[in-house]
């Protein structure tokens, strides 16, 4: 196995950051950090990893700034509609049956993700008896999903989606628009507790009936895949439900068998 | 940075192939040539829509003589056989040669990008590596064919008089004028030459 300088130098910081930070991206897949940490570099003006390693430990606005790289996932609302569309064909029926439901959406990011589920709940008639965990470590992500505000521009892509994904009525119904950006109902988001959580480092917090954790497995190793899922498994009922991103699987997964595909194309998993 | 001359067909092990607008035609004149003994693992990207399926491994899996599948993440990469990049995600390289995706912003308005696939296995592969870019209609590739050659991997591109749009591979010329350019018969008959045995 080569390993560069550069990816000597970023283990290194990543130590530093968690030792002085505690956020853990020692498992992250390095590869994916190595580009983000690329950009970060021309960002800061930095000619070495270990030149931005000193200005992060002496400056923890540094760190604000760094985290934005490392961390923030730019989604779309329904992203994938066929997922969205299989939730409510295979999965809600099976939620209905429970007379109230907790659903963890993690790794929310700015909450495009978690917006969509609660319109999907709402239409569903499931929002008023279910109670939403949106969890991220980006604080800055999060107090971006609090606030349900997206740029306009955004918003013609997102209402393709939501036709695609088997919305009921127009996506305007559920926000309006003012100075160029669509502020979504507040209704929506009172069913929610936003909070700061690490899949790397933090534990199980409730037991919950569906996880929604998309596109963000494929940026960790698999040893923290392991830890995410395992989570996961341990937060699921019996018969509970995992959504993953659309090319994320459980196959290179040590806890695959403790699941099983109830959607193969929208990787709809069910707990045994 | 090391020469085209020091290449030898023996210590590829990897076969990256970049292509964009003309390119399932181009595929097309080189994948189903390779023999069934053809060593190096094959990684191609393919600019494609990213809201449906890409169709590659079902258009080329019937028409080769090795395993031809959609990359998925965290897969080891295995021998003699032929990798798509799946439609909206970057397709990577980690240092235990896996392949890792993400989902980050476009890369020359492209995800995947070739650049993300070239780069990061000019990281891992070195020397061990071959890039070959054809037909297409915006730069992407360019800067990866560059990475790949200061690695030390050898770079083939399409000769542009020959590919259905220039754009691309005149790019790369212009980036990495010693790359080697060939036809694309050229292209799949040196392929086939690495095989086992």
């Amino acid at each position: 196995m080569i390993t560069s300088d550069f990816d000597m130098e970023l283990k290194l910081l990543l130590e530093a950051i968690y030792h002085k930070y505690h956020y853990d991206f020692r498992d992250y897949a390095m590869v994916s950090l190595h580009r983000r940490t690329e950009q970060a570099l021309i960002k800061f003006g930095c000619s070495t990893v270990s030149q931005l390693q000193d200005l992060v430990l002496r400056t923890p606005t540094a760190l604000t700034e760094l985290l934005r790289y490392f961390t923030v996932q730019v989604s779309e609302m329904f992203r994938d509609p066929s997922y969205y569309r299989s939730l409510r064909e295979e999965v809600v029926p099976l939620l209905k049956t429970y007379p109230s439901l907790k659903v963890w959406i993690a790794g929310c990011s700015t909450g495009e993700e978690f917006t969509s589920l609660a319109i999907l709940f709402r239409e569903e008639g499931l929002l008023d008896r279910t109670l939403f965990y949106a969890t991220d470590i980006n604080p800055e992500a999060l107090r971006i999903a609090q606030t349900g505000v997206y740029a306009l521009d955004r918003i013609a892509g997102f209402s393709d989606n939501y036709r695609a994904a088997g919305g009921k009525v127009s996506l305007s119904d559920y926000y309006t628009a003012d100075y160029g950006a669509a502020r979504f109902d507040r209704s929506l988001r009172s069913q929610v507790i936003f909070s700061d959580h690490s899949l790397a480092t933090d534990s199980v917090f409730s037991e919950v009936h569906l996880v929604s954790c998309r596109n963000v497995l494929i940026y960790f190793n698999r040893t923290l895949q392991d830890r995410a899922v395992g989570l996961f498994h341990d937060a699921l009922v019996r018969k509970g439900f995992l959504g993953l991103g659309s090319k994320e699987s459980l196959r290179f997964c040590s806890r695959a068998d403790a699941f099983i595909e109830l959607v193969h194309k929208d990787r709809i998993y069910q707990r045994r | 940075m090391r020469a085209a001359s020091t290449y030898s067909a023996n210590a590829i092990d990897v076969v990256l192939i970049g292509a964009s607008a003309g390119g399932v035609e181009a595929l097309g004149a080189i994948l189903p040539q390779l023999p069934s003994a053809f060593r190096p693992a094959l990684v191609a990207v393919m600019h494609l829509p990213p809201d449906r399926p890409s169709l590659l491994p079902e258009i080329f899996g019937p028409r080769c003589a090795i395993p031809v599948k959609e990359a998925e993440d965290k897969e080891p990469i295995a021998a003699g056989t032929i990798y798509f990049a799946p439609p909206g995600y970057h397709l990577q390289i980690e240092s235990d040669r896996t392949f890792v995706l993400s989902a980050d912003d476009p890369v020359q308005f492209s995800r995947p990008s070739i650049d993300v696939l070239f780069e990061t296995a000019s990281w891992v592969l070195g020397s061990s590596a071959l890039g070959i870019l054809l037909t297409g209609a915006n730069a992407d590739g360019a800067r990866g064919i560059q990475a790949l050659h200061r690695a030390g991997a050898a770079t083939w591109i399409q000769d542009p008089r020959t590919a259905m749009v220039t754009t691309m591979p005149e790019a790369a010329l212009s980036l990495t004028p010693s790359s080697e350019v060939m036809t694309l018969a050229q292209i799949a008959a040196r392929l086939t030459e690495m095989k086992e045995g």
